[in-house]
This record gives C-alpha cells, structure tokens and sequence, in this order.
C-alpha cells in the first residue's frame, strides 16, 4: 500500500471541497473495497478524507412517503429496517444476497453503489486493463471472460458492475443525492448515476470529481411481489453470474432488472411492459444488441431462466 | 532428504533467506538513494481506542490495518491474517459489538471505538460459552481460522436475536430463527479449509440452544 495522509472530515461540502481541490484524494466511508484496492496499488490515493462522522447514517421518511437512506447507513443496518422489509423487500433480498456479513456490517450505502468491478483482469496488476491503466488495452477481450459483461459494454471493456444493492435500487427507480465542494446539491437518477464503458472505461459513473454522496432516496412504496433471484458458482458469498431483480403486481405487470450482465444495473423499461407474456419476451427485449464472448453467452438463456423462475414465484 | 542436506529445507531456512533477499532487493534502491531528495518518512497518527475493556493509545504508520494493530503491536495474536482482503474472515474482530474484518479497515479509523478480539471472549481457565461447545463438539483441525469462527459465531447468534434479515429467511417480516440453515448462510464469510463446518455448526446450536 502507498502512504498516505488520512483525515476526518467534520463537514460535507468542506470534505467535497478538499477531495475536488486534489486528484490523488479520496473519500473513505466503510472501505471495505477501496482498502482492498489499495492494498493492490490499484488504487493509490495520498490523502484520504474519512466522512464517517458526517451523520449520513438515518433512514427516514421522506415528505412524498418515500425513504431517504444516508449515504452512511451500513448495508446491515439497511437491510435490517423494518420499512425496508416491508415495503422495498427487493432492497433487503438485493443486500443480503451479497458479500458477507462481516462486510455487510461496514459496507456502507455510498459505498457499495461505488464498488469497482471485480473483473480478473482489473485486479491483475501484470495484465492489461483500460479501466486500471487507460490505454493500456483490455486483457479480458480475448481472455477469460466468463463473468463479464454481455450488454452495454465496449471494445474498450468488457467488466460488469459487481452489485447486487443497485440493482434492486434500480427496479425502486431510486435517485442519488450529492453535494459538491461548491455546497451545490443534485439529485440523479440511478439509471443514469452508473455510465456504459464507451472508450473511457476508468470513469465508473458521472460523479464529479469531489462530489459526495449524501443519501439514496426510494419513491414511495410501489406494492406488488418482490424478488431478488440470484445465480451464482457458490450457495453463498460470491459475485452474480446474473441476477434478477424484480417487483411483480397481482396483474402480472412489474418491474425488472439484471446484474452482472452489464457495466450498470441493467433495466429496459419497454421489456418491464413485455413481462405479462413471459421471461423470454421480456429477455428478448432487455438484451437486445448483446454481445456476449463464447465464454459467458451462457448469461442470456440463464437471465431468461432465472426470470422464468421468479416469474413462476410470483404467480404461485 | 538425509543424504542431501543442501536441499533440507526448514522454516527458519527460508525466512532467512527471505530476509537476505529483501536486503539484497533493496541495496541497489538505497545507492541511487543517496543523490535523490531525502525520502519522507510516511504520515503516522496517534489513535486511541478499547480493546478488550482496556483503553490503548497507539501511534501508527496511517496504513496500519486493526489487524495489524492488533497483532503487530498490541501482541493480540489471536486474531488471524488469512487472505489479508476480506475474503477469509480469519481476522474477524467484534467493533462496538459488530463482527467486522479487522483487515479492510483502518486502525486509524477507529478513534473512540470498543474493540473485542478472541482474547477478551474469554480465557483458557474461564472459556467463552461458544469457546467451549467449539472444544466440545470439535469445531476445528488446524485452529487457524478458529478465533474469527468463534467471534463470527457470537455475533451470528446476536444478529439472529436482534432480527438481522438473511438470505434464506422465507419471510422478511418474521424474526429468523437460529436454524442449521441460518447459521450456515450467515457464517459464510468464515473459510476453513479444514472443512470443519458441521462441526461449528452443531457448535453453535449447542450455544443457541436448538438442535443442529
């Protein structure tokens, strides 16, 4: 691991301002992937700004019956509320269906939004990676790429998303609250929070640089079924092959979207029209354009399969 | 091996010639050295924090994990290093009653905080309970990953009473009961390559009270 200068940060758009005014400074929260990036030399910031004290850590309700979550808020914590388990049960199924629950117990809701990828190559230092090292190539085209991505990705890379709290964020149509060293404020919409690769594959989403994350705020409860379903080599603590995340109503209609498919939750909102008449309708849809390798074209008949599988829960 | 004791390779053996190589790895780095500007020696911060019940102040290198603090210089050596990124759970400490991997955070990141490692559950003459049903229902081989199993399991079983959801719980509005299939997903971030999971397992049932 490289030195580095370490600092609590006391106030939010002071902590935004000092991680803008310096491009090898980063925010740290629970650091359960940033530290293991480091460890690596992957990441190599000389300043970290610890936001732990900002008080970001409350769940509470919003004016529109919605939730706002503080960036903070642990993924247990998150899971574990009682609104959330009742009203957003895709979040909770989401969150505990990753990592384990050592990490679930630091992680924190900014954080794992933020998680890098976890493709092979990012983490192999002696391979080529654009994400890694810009224009350095893409070891994973061509390479083993069995748990990469089969939509959405470029020739530049080809690396997933790693989630699974996003993606169930992304069937609630939640929005990311930020502020930034200006003490300007916005919201973004999760479908636009995480970018495709395009030939910039080192920028993971359209954060600016310095802009902090303050909390994640859900719309009001939207009723219906909800099923987190996801396939993966082990029963328990390991990254999605493909995920389903889905809300479905008594009708039939609903919401979905996949991970570990795509360099962001991926949801097609004209296949969530499509789900009345079946997971390959809606699969046909979401994944039209893919472009898999031979190595994980197995992803789309399985996305499909474990659609068919929820969506068969659902009507039980 | 006998007749060829060039090759009798022994622990000691290796780690010195491990430390001779570093020295020898680093020589020329120094020689060039000498005409670069003095190298800065890295930040170090004062901490303070519990662990165990006894307050500790330490002045650390900023990089210091809590493992690492905790092992390196408080002398706790209970606490285990495996994979050193978080995918073992040999490191498993309890941070303000929380399980936690000791290796992906910061020391300096737990000013003001309580920490419980394998030493402060309980000692040889008076074993914490989930200790001993490890002892009793022979929870392990090789020991190594066994403290962070053992800190794990007390707070597996915390978890479930306080009403922390898992993945294989049917109904989130219900409170998860302390069944084999529980404590097996919830513990899934402890690895023993001796494969003495059943074993922990009925370990913890014993502790919980409901059969394995």
């Amino acid at each position: 691991m490289r030195a580095f200068t370490y600092e609590r940060a006391k106030d939010a758009v002071e902590a935004a301002r000092i991680v803008a005014g310096r491009p090898d400074a980063k925010f740290i929260a629970g650091g359960t992937n940033l530290l293991d990036l480091m460890k690596l030399e992957i990441e190599t910031p000389t300043h970290l700004v610890d936001v732990q004290d900002l008080g970001f850590d409350k769940i509470e309700k919003t004016r529109d019956g919605g939730l706002r979550i503080g960036a903070l808020v642990t993924n247990t914590d998150l899971a574990a509320d009682e609104r959330v388990r009742r009203d957003y049960g895709v979040l909770t199924r989401a969150i505990v269906a990753g990592a384990s629950g050592q990490l679930r117990n630091k992680a924190s809701t900014a954080g794992n939004l933020l998680q890098r990828t976890r493709c092979p190559y990012f983490y192999d230092t002696n391979m080529a990676c654009n994400k890694r090292k810009p224009g350095s190539g893409c070891a994973a085209i061509g390479g083993y790429s069995r748990q990469l991505g089969v939509i959405g990705v470029s020739n530049a890379c080809i690396a997933t998303f790693p989630g699974d709290m996003a993606v169930a964020m992304r069937v609630l149509d939640a929005a990311i609250e930020t502020v930034d060293g200006g003490g300007q404020k916005r919201s973004i919409p999760i479908a636009e929070f995480h970018r495709l690769w395009g030939d910039r594959p080192e920028i993971d989403t359209v954060l600016k640089p310095g802009e902090l994350i303050t909390a994640v705020t859900l719309p009001r409860p939207i009723g219906g079924r909800h099923f987190y379903e996801k396939v993966r080599d082990r029963a328990s603590y390991a990254y999605a092959l493909v995920s389903v995340a889905a809300v479905i109503q008594r009708d039939g209609t609903g919401r979905v979207a996949f991970g570990g498919v795509a360099p962001r939750p991926w949801r097609v909102e004209a296949a969530d029209a499509l789900l009345p008449q079946g997971a390959a309708a809606v699969t046909a849809r979401a994944f039209q354009g893919a472009t898999p390798t031979r190595d994980n074209a197995f992803k789309l008949p399985l996305a499909t399969r474990a659609l068919a599988s929820v969506i068969a829960q659902a009507k039980a | 091996m006998a007749d060829r004791p060039e090759l009798e390779i022994t622990r000691r053996g290796v780690l010195a010639s491990g430390a001779m190589g570093a020295a020898i790895a680093v020589a020329p780095g120094a020689a060039v050295a000498q005409n670069a500007p003095e190298p800065q020696a890295p930040p170090t911060m004062p901490v303070r924090f519990k662990v165990n019940g006894r307050p500790q102040q330490l002045t650390l290198d900023t990089r210091t994990t809590l493992l690492d603090a905790l092992r390196e210089h408080l002398h706790l050596t209970g606490t285990k290093k495996g994979c050193d990124h978080g995918q073992c759970g040999a490191c498993t400490v309890l941070v303000g009653g929380k399980r936690i991997n000791s290796c992906l955070t910061l020391a300096v990141m737990h000013e003001g905080d309580e920490i419980v490692t394998i030493e402060g559950l309980g000692t040889p003459d008076k074993l914490h309970p989930m200790q001993a049903a490890f002892v009793k229902h022979d929870g392990y081989q090789c020991g190594y990953c066994t403290p962070g199993q053992i800190c794990s399991a007390v707070a597996v079983l915390d978890e479930i009473r306080r009403g922390v959801p898992s993945h294989v719980q049917a109904d989130l509005t219900k409170r998860p009961a302390a069944s084999n299939m529980e404590m097996r997903e919830r513990m899934s971030g402890n690895i023993c390559r001796c494969g003495a999971y059943s074993n922990i397992a009925d370990a913890m049932a014993d502790v919980a009270g409901v059969k394995a």
